[in-house]
């Protein structure tokens, strides 16, 4: 009751709290704008006063209209100084406004630093978390290059609320700062087997994010991935995992056969369709990336399919949507297998909704067949006619362009019908695509000889029907189609029936409404046509007819000459010229029509499109160098306008120019034409090469089949295409009877059929209405397959592709802030005191924390990773912590090891039992010492030794210093300027029963031979009597599994490495192994550095690499009582010591 | 997922998280143009929509969009669950939560959001944790605040 009395005082004492803010701006609807500039004035003066609770409220208030749209960027600094108070109401606040406000650009971003970091270490978990949140959202690289290792360290932190959130954030902490990825990694790995479910699910989620995006750095987070996916049962986890694992079956096939059966039991049993769904698209993707086709995998895509169909038919509108999306990915690789539901796709078609119709007709592009085209097409036709808005026709339209003209018009079988749906299109008002439209019918006239008289007669007409011209004049692309027409009509002038018509239609008036590039076409054409007409009545000995046309155009054509494009203006003065010129000689009676004709002599091949692009440069001909010496700086910029002839026009040039030399063409054309004959992948364009080439001079050898027309060609007026299917399924009744009776008489000759191979059973009984030739586009000789690289450089999870597995140098490590500058020795050491009596304080704590690490530990000796070890480096503190934990774990191994089952998981690296790869390397009543050594592939005369020393004693041990002996081959680092003889300090103190462990670097030359080295540890034990230097000699052994690095191998690459002759052989057999091979094969592993390439059975073959790069290829056979090794290495002497002391491994098991 | 809004049917904005960094500028672009979109969809539409190389879900709780853009990849069935489960905890906290709750409460809106989610990604599945989170934190601003009224 006080409290509240107290508030409410406090309320009164602001100007106006965010409720009379909000309320005042509901009640001021009509001046909203100056209410809120009059709310924005009050609110600068709060700002100004010292209160933090009066400028919280202030900034509270701002962060609402910031929604609402207005600038607040001006208060930035404000909002730092609410973020930094004290109590957590305004600190809330204050963070909320940031993370609403700041962005990348914000120049005051970088004062929070500090106080970002203070809140992440404050002793309040909402503290920390709330700046964490904040953090989340406006997060740059400075900010994140900074605080990188405080989250880092929140990672572990006791919370699991703190560390859900600090994991989470990592993923924008890589982000932003890359270079922090392979230090957290190690961290990050940990948190995958978290106790609490809300840090792994926040784990799993930063991992399947960064691996979505460069899947092949995770490849071997596979097993442990796979155990998480048969064992969770939280399907927000299960969704994550299911789709890393979409990401890396591409690039691990293996990977996608063991995932086949779990994900079909989870289709099967699930209930939750959003798993459902991912798994559905898992499955199509792992189908997908194993396209060798194993025939069992048709019943997981039939599941699939089965599934899909049940949410298409689902009344939820969003799971038909999802089903025509994902039933969309099977189709490309199993189009079969959708085809089956053609009905409920072409039902789709008719939904309400516009995005399902879409989607659906998405489809339609592989359920198309010759047998169904026309009636699809039909179907999509009278779609047209109904759909409403626009985007949704032109949609259509270009659907039904793309489903006739994929795969070079493989589907049609009767281009009459496909000219006439053309023709039907253009009466679309307002859509986009009529230069699609356009661009199909050049296309289809140029290339399929066989429909050119029909094509221009249509086309004429088109020219001839004054609603095309008319509706040029609206902001409309259909007038497009017009260049189209206009550009058949002149360039197969030959066929049209009424040329003299089709010439006036093209010199209306009108026709200067139309866009400048059609009008340029126009004029061209008009010419071609004019040419054509005059042959005719010469021939026809017509003077006077002939007279009367060039006197049309002697009137018309000034339209042109007038016209505002200069395109347009140019050739029409030309051709105007052109045609008065030849006016003058008509009245002198001379024939001129031969020689206009000669004008437009030739014909016009078909040349692909990127073929230009893929002339290949002449040996010699550098395109860089000057032809001339480079001109002086002058300021004349001569250079051409490009652009300006249309492609039409470049055609012309590129065709008719190379016809100087006939030899040297033919002598071209002869060597493509053995190109393309040896070439698989070129489509012929006729399957009777006989028939081809019958001494068709130039182009003539392209081949045109005789036409059996069992339709009229001239279909009266505008065509329907509803016609044809009537047509069509007549002429198929027919034939289907006719075949049946020469089936009694004799054997169909081999008919020429276009792309027999593609075609289902039921296609093929269909025969082309017209058998026709679709001219293949020229390509030039020796044309270069380009594979153009579509990466984008600018991708920002570009900069994350980074290798994981590799061991951490330690220019890597993460920056941290320093203010001591104390030697480092001591300064661990003055941090280890407190730590231990942290501990003593709070046992139950620690024992916490132990058990976690303890986890940790069998995590990583599952996982044959050994990159934790280097992170060490960077954090002392843990490091004690770690190793101590590490010994405790290691006294408890047999017990583990015993009670560990042997799961019998599906992959192939099964999880193995922990193990250490620590040895002893001498004990004493001070001190016990073991050790590690590891080589890194990126020194090839370099390896680290780790060694774990342990205080056994209740003396404080001080002073301590590594010296050995060296060789000739192997010689330990020592700083510099001390000899040989001198010692490497030991950079730390160890207290009663702590450990610790130091690492000491070896320069080796040859890793073919096992070394050892005597050396000696001193150092000085203190206690209650005084302290005593002693000291404990020591053997280094250096085997040479210690020269090796694991690592992976794939089997396609390992069988190039055996195949390819260059290694040395040797083997061994042990008797009396009673081992199981799984077990044995994962000590191998893991004690002699190898990683598995395959394993069949009770064989397995291994790889592994020395630092020097040596190759080693092992062949391991279980018998049984017996195993046998047989190796291969670069280098015969390291193979066989490496075999010896595999022998000994063996040995013992 | 990249960036959530809240919209009145009549386009009013009520709550935007972004958990892509851009400038107000573009923000309020991308706005405009997915709260237009999306209010001109008919209500028996689904709640899929492409919008540049995003995927945009949605969905309509009495007069209030709740509408996630998330990438190509994403799930967007689990999006219209996190959403539904926004709702859920919003329903929970205001008690049968209305528009207006979220107008006048803004703040709290988006402290129930940044516990559910972080950057873009479910932080927090399950509800009793989140609401509880939410419920200590109001409870520790509640003794803060009448402790600096009453030093």
């Amino acid at each position: 009751m006080a409290l509240k009395m107290v508030k409410g005082s406090i309320d009164r004492m602001f100007d106006k709290n965010l409720q009379d803010l909000v309320r005042g701006i509901r009640n001021h609807k009509e001046d909203e704008a100056k209410y809120i500039s009059q709310c924005i004035d009050e609110i600068k003066q709060e700002l100004k006063q010292d209160n933090i609770a009066v400028k919280a409220n202030a900034v509270c208030k701002l962060t609402y209209l910031q929604m609402l749209g207005y600038d607040i960027s001006w208060a930035a600094f404000n909002i730092i100084e609410v973020m930094s108070a004290s109590k957590f109401t305004f600190k809330r606040i204050g963070y909320l406004a940031a993370s609403q406000c700041f962005h990348e650009g914000t120049d005051v971003i970088m004062l929070t630093t500090n106080q970002i970091r203070k809140d992440l270490s404050s002793p309040s978990q909402y503290d920390t978390g709330v700046a964490l949140t904040g953090l989340s959202c406006f997060v740059t690289p400075d900010l994140a290059r900074d605080l990188a290792n405080d989250i880092m360290t929140l990672m572990s932190h006791t919370k699991p609320y703190i560390r859900k959130k600090a994991v989470l954030i990592m993923y924008k902490v890589f982000l932003k700062y890359p270079e922090s990825l392979r230090p957290a990694f190690p961290r990050l790995k940990e948190k995958l087997e978290d106790p609490d479910p809300g840090v792994q699910s926040a784990a799993v989620n930063v991992i399947c994010e960064l691996a979505r995006r460069n899947p092949k750095n995770y490849l071997s987070l596979a097993p442990l991935f796979f155990k998480l996916m048969t064992s969770s049962t939280n399907n927000w986890v299960l969704i994550k995992i299911i789709k890393l694992f979409g990401a890396l079956t591409p690039l691990e096939p293996r990977l996608g056969k063991k995932l086949i059966e779990p994900l079909t039991n989870l289709i099967h049993s699930t209930s939750a369709m959003s798993l459902l769904y991912e798994c559905v698209n898992t499955v199509i993707a792992v189908l997908i990336s194993l396209s060798s086709g194993m025939p069992n995998h048709s019943a997981s895509i039939q599941l699939c399919v089965q599934k899909l169909r049940i949410l298409i038919e689902d009344s939820d509108q969003n799971l038909k949507y999802l089903g025509l999306l994902a039933m969309s990915k099977i189709l490309r690789t199993h189009p079969r297998s959708v085809q089956a539901h053609k009905d409920l796709v072409l039902q789709c078609l008719d939904d309400k909704d516009e995005s399902i119709r879409l989607r659906a007709l998405d489809l339609l592009r592989g359920m198309v067949s010759k047998k169904n085209l026309v009636e699809i097409v039909k179907k999509l036709m009278s779609h047209v006619d109904k759909a409403e808005g626009t985007t949704y026709r032109d949609e259509l339209l270009t659907k039904i362009i793309d489903i006739c003209s994929q795969c070079n018009y493989q589907h049609i079988t009767n281009f009459q019908w496909y000219i006439s749906v053309l023709v039907e299109l253009t009466r679309l008002e307002g859509t986009r695509h009529g230069h699609l439209i356009a661009a199909q019918m050049l296309d289809v006239a140029i290339r399929v000889k066989a429909i050119r008289k029909f094509a221009v007669s249509q086309m004429s007409a088109l020219l001839d029907s004054a609603h095309l011209v008319a509706s040029s004049t609206q902001r409309n692309g259909i007038c497009e189609v017009l260049y189209a027409a206009a550009w058949i009509c002149g360039e197969f002038s030959e066929h049209l029936q009424e040329p003299r018509q089709t010439l006036e239609a093209m010199l209306r008036p009108k026709v200067t409404t139309l866009p400048g590039h059609i009008q340029a076409v126009y004029v061209q054409n008009v010419v071609k046509l004019y040419a054509s007409i005059l042959q005719q009545k010469e021939q026809a000995a017509e003077p006077e007819a002939a007279q009367d046309v060039t006197q049309l155009m002697v009137d018309r054509l000034p339209q042109f000459v007038q016209s505002a494009d200069l395109e347009v203006q140019e050739r029409a003065s030309c051709i105007l010229q052109l045609v008065k010129h030849i006016q003058k000689l008509q009245a002198k009676d001379v024939p001129v029509a031969e020689e206009v004709s000669a004008l437009f002599a030739g014909e016009l091949n078909p040349v692909a499109p990127k073929a230009q692009k893929k002339v290949p440069v002449p040996e010699g001909l550098d395109l860089d160098a000057w032809i001339n010496e480079p001109p002086s700086d002058s300021e004349s910029e001569d250079e051409k306008p490009k652009g300006i002839f249309h492609d039409e026009e470049q055609r012309h040039a590129k065709q008719r120019l190379p016809e100087a030399d006939e030899e040297e063409l033919a002598r071209r054309r002869e060597a493509r034409k053995q190109e393309q004959a040896n070439n698989p992948f070129y489509i012929k364009s006729s399957p009777s090469p006989q028939k081809r080439y019958q001494d068709m001079p130039g182009v003539e050898h392209i081949p045109v089949v005789q036409i059996d027309l069992s339709v009229p060609l001239k279909v009266p007026g505008m065509p329907m295409s509803d016609q044809y299917v009537k047509l069509e399924e007549e002429r198929r009744h027919r034939q289907r009877l006719e075949k049946g009776r020469k089936k009694k008489k004799t054997k169909e000759k081999g008919k020429p059929r276009r792309h027999g191979s593609l075609h289902t059973e039921s296609d093929e009984d269909i025969t082309p209405a017209q058998q026709v030739d679709i001219v293949t586009e020229e390509m030039p000789e020796n044309a270069l397959p380009s594979d153009e690289d579509d990466k984008d450089p600018n991708d920002p999870y570009r900069a994350l592709d980074i290798d994981l597995d590799r061991p951490l140098a330690d220019s890597e490590k993460l920056p941290v802030q320093k203010h001591r500058n104390v030697d480092t020795s001591k300064c661990a050491d003055k941090e280890d005191v407190p730590v231990v009596e942290k501990k003593v304080k709070k046992p139950k704590k620690k024992e916490k924390q132990h058990r976690e690490k303890e986890r940790e530990k069998t995590a990583k000796g599952k996982e044959k990773e050994k990159s934790s070890k280097h992170k060490k480096k960077k954090h002392k503190k843990e490091k004690e912590e770690k190793s101590k934990d590490k010994k405790k774990s290691k006294k408890k191994l047999p017990s583990d090891e015993a009670a560990e089952p042997v799961e019998n998981g599906a992959l192939d690296e099964e999880p193995l039992p922990p193990m250490s790869s620590y040895c002893l390397l001498a004990e004493n009543s001070y001190i016990r010492m073991t050790y590690d050594i590891q080589g890194s592939l990126q020194k090839d005369s370099q390896v680290t030794v780790s060694v774990v020393l342990e205080n056994q004693s209740r003396s404080f041990l001080k002073n301590m210093e590594l010296n050995v002996l060296d060789s000739l081959n192997t010689k330990l680092a020592r700083p510099e300027g001390s000899s040989v003889h001198d010692g490497v300090p030991v950079p730390f103190q160890l207290p009663p029963g702590i450990s610790s462990e130091a690492q000491f670097v070896f320069t080796i030359q040859s890793i073919v031979m096992a070394q050892k080295l005597k050396g000696t540890l001193s150092f000085i034990a203190k206690n209650d009597e005084g302290s005593t230097h002693e000291k404990l000699d020591f053997k280094l052994h250096f085997s040479c599994t210690s020269y090796l690095v694991t690592t992976p191998c794939y089997s396609d690459a390992f069988a190039k490495l055996l195949e390819s002759g260059d290694l040395s052989m040797s083997s061994i057999k042990v008797d009396g192994i009673s081992m199981s091979f799984q077990n044995l094969l994962a000590k191998i592993c893991f004690h002699h550095h190898f990683s598995v390439v395959e394993r069949v059975d009770s064989c397995a073959s291994m790889y592994s690499r020395s630092i020097q790069g040596h190759h080693v290829c092992l062949l391991m056979k279980k018998g049984e009582k017996s195993v046998s090794v047989d190796g291969k290495c670069s280098d015969s002497t390291l193979l066989s010591n490496l075999l010896e002391e595999l022998k000994a491994t063996l040995a013992k098991c | 997922m990249q960036f959530m809004l809240l919209f009145s049917r009549q386009g009013k904005l009520r709550l935007q998280k972004w958990y892509v960094s851009l400038s107000d500028r573009e923000k309020k672009k991308i706005t405009r143009e997915i709260v237009q979109t999306v209010l001109a969809r008919k209500p028996k539409m689904c709640s899929f929509l492409e919008w540049r190389d995003l995927k945009i879900v949605y969905k309509r709780y009495a007069t209030l969009y709740f509408c996630c853009a998330i990438e190509d990849q994403e799930n967007e069935l689990i999006t219209l669950e996190i959403i539904h489960r926004y709702v859920e905890l919003l329903d929970k906290y205001f008690g049968s939560v209305c528009e207006l709750d979220i107008i006048f409460n803004f703040e709290k809106a988006y402290f129930i959001l940044d516990e559910f989610l972080l950057g873009g990604e479910v932080q927090e599945t399950s509800k009793k944790n989140i609401l509880k989170a939410i419920e200590q934190a109001d409870l520790l601003q509640e003794i803060s605040y009448s402790t600096s009224l009453l030093c």
